[in-house]
C-alpha cells in the first residue's frame, strides 16, 4: 500500500493578518504587510519567526523570500517555494506545496503568505493600459475583455444556460457572505449590511454579475504556519491538520481564446475526486466550506463540482438559509471571504477554514471537524484543501 | 464581410502578430477578409489559438486553412463597467464567444454587432464581420460578428 499521500502529515499551528484595509488604505508599504501577517502568524503559533525555514506563496507575490528572511534574520531557509499562475487559484496550491516540504523533510517550519497592496502596485479589476497586446491577449483585450471578471463572465453564462441554473444562487452566496461580514470586526464590510434589495439594485459589471457578485479590491497580508503533526502536538493552539490539498486542471483548461474542451466549469471537476480520496471523507463529512470568491458564480460551479449538490438541485439547495454558519445545510465563507471580509487573494478563507477547526471563527460552527477550502475558480491552475481536528486523524 | 464603421472606441490595446512569428498567417489573413487558422498536416486536427505543435499527435508540421467565417454562439458578455479609459461614457457592449462547428469547433472571441442592448441567444449563427484599422501605425483587424437569419 502506497503511502504517498499528505493526509495528516502536517498541520496549520498559526495564522496571522494585518488590518484589511479598502484599496490604497495600507499605511504601510507591500513588504511591510508580508512582515507584519508572518509574524502575527508566528505569534499565534508560539514558534520564533527565526525558526521559519521555508516559504510558499502563489499569484507572483512580489515580496521575495530570501529577502524576507534577511529582513527577519531567519536563520536557515530551506525551502522557497511560488505556485505558478492562477493568481487566487494557487491559495490551497501554496498549502499543499509547503505540507509537501514539511512532510518530505525538506523544511521544518514553512509560512504560506500572500501581501497584496492594490494601491502601492496596479489594481487587480482594471484593464491594463499598453497600447499593443501580442500573444494568446491579442484575441481578446482588442474585444474589451481585459478584467478578470470579463474573462470569465462568459464560462458562467454557458453554465447558466447549459443547466437551467438561475442567478438567485448567485444572490445567495452574496447574501451569505455579506451575512457572515456582520459578525468579523476584521471585515472590510463589518457594519455594512447587504440586503436582497440592493443586490437586485446594484449595477451591472458585466453580466452575468452585477456589483455584488464580484470580489473587493483590498490592501493587506495573512499567513499561516505548516509545522510537522508530530511537532503540532506540542504547541499552543489546537493544529488543523491538513487531510489534503491538490491543485492542478482539466485537460487543456488554459486552451487559448477560450477554447478549453470543458468550458462551463469552474476548473475543479479533475480535482475534487483527487482532494477526496487523499482526505478520505466526502461531500456529506464536510462541516463547513470556504469557497474563492472571484465571482459568486464561480462558487456555485465549486461547490458542485465537489459534489455538494447536483446541477439539477442547485436552485433548491443554493439558498442564503442553507449557507449561512447558523443552523445551514452548507455553511459557506462564514468570515465574508473575498466579497466581504477582504480580497486576500483567497488566504483569508484559508486561516478562516483553521479558525473553524479551532473553534474560533466569528461565526463558527458547531463541533466543526472537517473544514474545507476551494481556491480560485475557473482559473487554472485551482486548487483545495481539507483541513480536520485531532479526532479524524 | 468588412466595416469601416469601429464597434469599441480607439485606445483600446491593438492587437499585434507574436514577435516569435507563430500567428502570422491568421494576421495576414483577417487583413484581407479571410478566416486562416490552425489544421494539423498529420492528423487533420483544428487548433486555436495557434500552438507550434499539434495538441492531439505533436507534430510541429502545422498547417493554416482558410475556413467559411461563420459560426454560432457558443457564449457570451456585455460588459457595462468601464475598465480602460478609452471605454470611460462609452457603454455597454457585447463580447460572443463564437464556436466553428465547420472548423473541430474551436471558439473565437469577438464583438457581436448592432445594439448592444440586443437580446442574445446562444447557438444564434453568426458570420464574421472584418472591422480594418488602418489608420493604426501598425495597421491591423479585429473579426467581429452579426447574427444571420
Amino acid at each position: 500500500m502506497s503511502d504517498r499521500s499528505l493526509r495528516g502529515k502536517t498541520a496549520v499551528v498559526g495564522v496571522g493578518e494585518t488590518t484589511y484595509y479598502k484599496r490604497g488604505g495600507a499605511p504601510d508599504a507591500e513588504f511591510v504587510l508580508a512582515i507584519k501577517a508572518i509574524l502575527a502568524a508566528c505569534e499565534d503559533a508560539g514558534i520564533d519567526p527565526r525558526e521559519v525555514d521555508g516559504f510558499s506563496s502563489y499569484s507572483n507575490d512580489r515580496n521575495d523570500p530570501s529577502r524576507i528572511s534577511a529582513a527577519l534574520g531567519i536563520k536557515e531557509l530551506k525551502f522557497a517555494c511560488m505556485q505558478w499562475g492562477g493568481g487566487g487559484g494557487g491559495g490551497s496550491g501554496a498549502v499543499a506545496n509547503a505540507a509537501s516540504a514539511v512532510a518530505s523533510g525538506v523544511a521544518d517550519v514553512v509560512v504560506v503568505f500572500r501581501a497584496l497592496a492594490q494601491g502601492q502596485f496596479a489594481r487587480f479589476g482594471q484593464g491594463p493600459k499598453m497600447s499593443a497586446i501580442a500573444g494568446d491577449m491579442a484575441y481578446s483585450m482588442p474585444y474589451g475583455v481585459m478584467s478578470p471578471a470579463q474573462m470569465f463572465a462568459m464560462r458562467c453564462t454557458r453554465h447558466l444556460h447549459e443547466t437551467g441554473i438561475t442567478r438567485d444562487t448567485y444572490k445567495a452566496v452574496s447574501l451569505a457572505t455579506y451575512a457572515h461580514a456582520q459578525n468579523n470586526p476584521r471585515a472590510v464590510m463589518h457594519g455594512r449590511p447587504l440586503t436582497p434589495e440592493a443586490y437586485d439594485n446594484a449595477r451591472w459589471i458585466v453580466e452575468p454579475y452585477q456589483l455584488y457578485d464580484c470580489c473587493m479590491e483590498n490592501d493587506g497580508a495573512a499567513a499561516l504556519v505548516i509545522v510537522s503533526a508530530d511537532r503540532a502536538k506540542d504547541l499552543k493552539k489546537k493544529p488543523a491538520y491538513i487531510l489534503g490539498a491538490t491543485s492542478g486542471s482539466e485537460y487543456r483548461n488554459a486552451a487559448p481564446s477560450h477554447n478549453a474542451p470543458l468550458y462551463a466549469t469552474s476548473s475543479f471537476t479533475s480535482l475534487a475526486p483527487r482532494l477526496y480520496d487523499m482526505a478520505k471523507v466526502g461531500p456529506k463529512d464536510v462541516d463547513v466550506l470556504q469557497s474563492y470568491e472571484n465571482f459568486t458564480g464561480g462558487v456555485v460551479m465549486s461547490i458542485i463540482e465537489h459534489g455538494f449538490c447536483t446541477h439539477e438541485e442547485a436552485n433548491s439547495f443554493m439558498t442564503t438559509e442553507n449557507f449561512l454558519a447558523k443552523g445551514g445545510k452548507l455553511p459557506l465563507n462564514t468570515s465574508g471571504g473575498n466579497l466581504a471580509e477582504c480580497y486576500m487573494h483567497g488566504l483569508e478563507l484559508i486561516t478562516e477554514a483553521v479558525r473553524q477547526i479551532r473553534g474560533e471563527s466569528p461565526n463558527q460552527v458547531k463541533d466543526a471537524k472537517i473544514s474545507m477550502v476551494t481556491s480560485g475558480p475557473m482559473v487554472t491552475p485551482v486548487s483545495n484543501s481539507i483541513f480536520g481536528s485531532r479526532e479524524t486523524l | 464581410m468588412s466595416t469601416s464603421e469601429f464597434y469599441l472606441p480607439e485606445g483600446l490595446p491593438a492587437p499585434a502578430p507574436a514577435p516569435d512569428g507563430l500567428d502570422k498567417p491568421y494576421w495576414e489573413g483577417v487583413s484581407v477578409n479571410k478566416l486562416i487558422v490552425q489544421r494539423c498536416k498529420g492528423c487533420k486536427t483544428y487548433q486555436w489559438g495557434p500552438e507550434w505543435v499539434c495538441h492531439k499527435c505533436h507534430s510541429f508540421d502545422i498547417g493554416w486553412e482558410e475556413v467559411a467565417p461563420k459560426g454560432v454562439i457558443y457564449s457570451w458578455e456585455r460588459a457595462w463597467h468601464p475598465v480602460h479609459p478609452a471605454l470611460k461614457d462609452h457603454g455597454p457592449y457585447i463580447v460572443v464567444l463564437v464556436e466553428l462547428p465547420h472548423a473541430g469547433n474551436i471558439r473565437m472571441i469577438g464583438n457581436l454587432l448592432g445594439d448592444p442592448k440586443q437580446d442574445i441567444k446562444i447557438g444564434a449563427n453568426v458570420e464574421a464581420v472584418f472591422e480594418h484599422h488602418t489608420g493604426s501605425k501598425m495597421p491591423y483587424t479585429l473579426v467581429h460578428w452579426r447574427v444571420t437569419k
